[in-house]
């Protein structure tokens, strides 16, 4: 089992859940606040999360930074489909019903809001729903 | 004002947005993984029930860094609830505060709200929305635009890749519409 490598990808995810909560960012109010453009927190959030993601990316782009164990760092490009235009549109109506993305759905869960296991098994359910009928939406 | 007060305080989005933005070089250098969370849903469906689907027949067991970055994400969260929590009300645009006290929503004390879902409106219609159906959208459109905010919007955006920006218009026009238009119709359900 891989399990020890992994530690470092939940510490990661640690920190991620941190600033979910922290910042109030699973807060269902706050989505709601951002889809009622009555504040600026979540934009600037995501803004800023953009940038600095932006920076460090061209960071190790322009210096050819490997990881720790010393591979080649490749982004893999994503190819346009229809998927991102209807797709995007579903998830979106979800996201300002449920207030949450998936990330926050864990984190949701793990504030102690138990029946948000519901939402996240719904949201499997979703994707396996997706998975099963994939041919017939439009690509 | 001591360090256990000072800490219990929300964080501005100066502070959380760069803090996101820096997990994205952390995830690169840590062993060329792309941030993004909701692949997770297809790895569950992939492990768990796969049911001879093509979309589900392939080696989840590679990706399991991205369940052990959801577990993190459930773990960071819990253990921030126990021990930094705000213990004062989530301050909210008034006018936000306003409109939702004519749907009967007068805690905002959780992150989730309490009054709308819980265990008890799950058996109702309005509960059936927000946790049933809304989840169910979630996971369906993720998976059918091929990421979330963090695989399309922080990811994909920050990476230069255009169909990423696409991505996020929609996901911000679906969410302006719902919220709008959709959500208060939910709300005045039973």
């Amino acid at each position: 089992m891989k399990l020890f490598s992994n530690i470092k990808y939940i510490l990661v995810g640690m920190l991620f859940g941190l600033v979910f909560v922290k910042a109030e960012i699973i807060s269902w109010f706050r989505i709601q606040e951002m889809f009622r453009l009555q504040s600026f927190h979540m934009y600037g959030i995501i803004g800023s999360a953009i940038l600095v993601a932006m920076i460090s990316v061209l960071i190790i782009k322009r210096f050819k930074i490997k990881t720790i164990n010393g591979d080649e760092i490749i982004i893999q490009p994503k190819q346009f489909n229809k998927g991102q235009i209807f797709g995007g549109l579903i998830f979106g109506i979800g996201w300002a019903i449920t207030g949450a993305c998936p990330g926050p759905l864990f984190a949701q869960i793990g504030t102690g809001a138990s029946v948000v296991i519901v939402t996240l098994l719904s949201a499997i359910f979703g994707t396996w729903v997706y998975g099963k009928f994939k041919d017939f939406f439009p690509q | 004002m001591n360090f256990l007060d000072w800490i219990k305080q929300p964080w501005p989005w100066y502070v959380a947005g760069p803090l996101i933005g820096l997990i994205v070089p952390a995830l690169l250098l840590l062993g060329n993984k792309p941030f993004g969370i909701s692949s997770n849903l297809r790895h569950i469906c992939a492990a768990c029930v796969p049911a001879k689907i093509p979309f589900f027949q392939y080696d989840w067991k590679k990706e399991a860094w991205n369940l052990c970055f959801a577990l993190g994400i459930f773990l960071g969260a819990g253990l921030t609830t126990i021990f930094f929590s705000n213990p004062n009300d989530i301050m909210l645009n008034p006018k936000l505060v306003q409109d939702l006290s004519g749907y009967g929503i007068h805690d905002f004390k959780n992150l989730v709200p309490v009054e709308l879902i819980n265990w008890t409106t799950l058996l109702s219609l309005k509960g059936f929305f927000l946790i049933v159906v809304g989840g169910f959208l979630v996971g369906f459109g993720t998976r059918y635009a091929g990421g979330c905010t963090s695989g399309h919007a922080i990811m994909g955006i920050s990476t230069l890749q255009w169909p990423s920006l696409i991505a996020t218009i929609c996901f911000m026009a679906g969410g302006f519409f719902t919220a709008n238009l959709i959500l208060p119709l939910i709300l005045k359900l039973s």
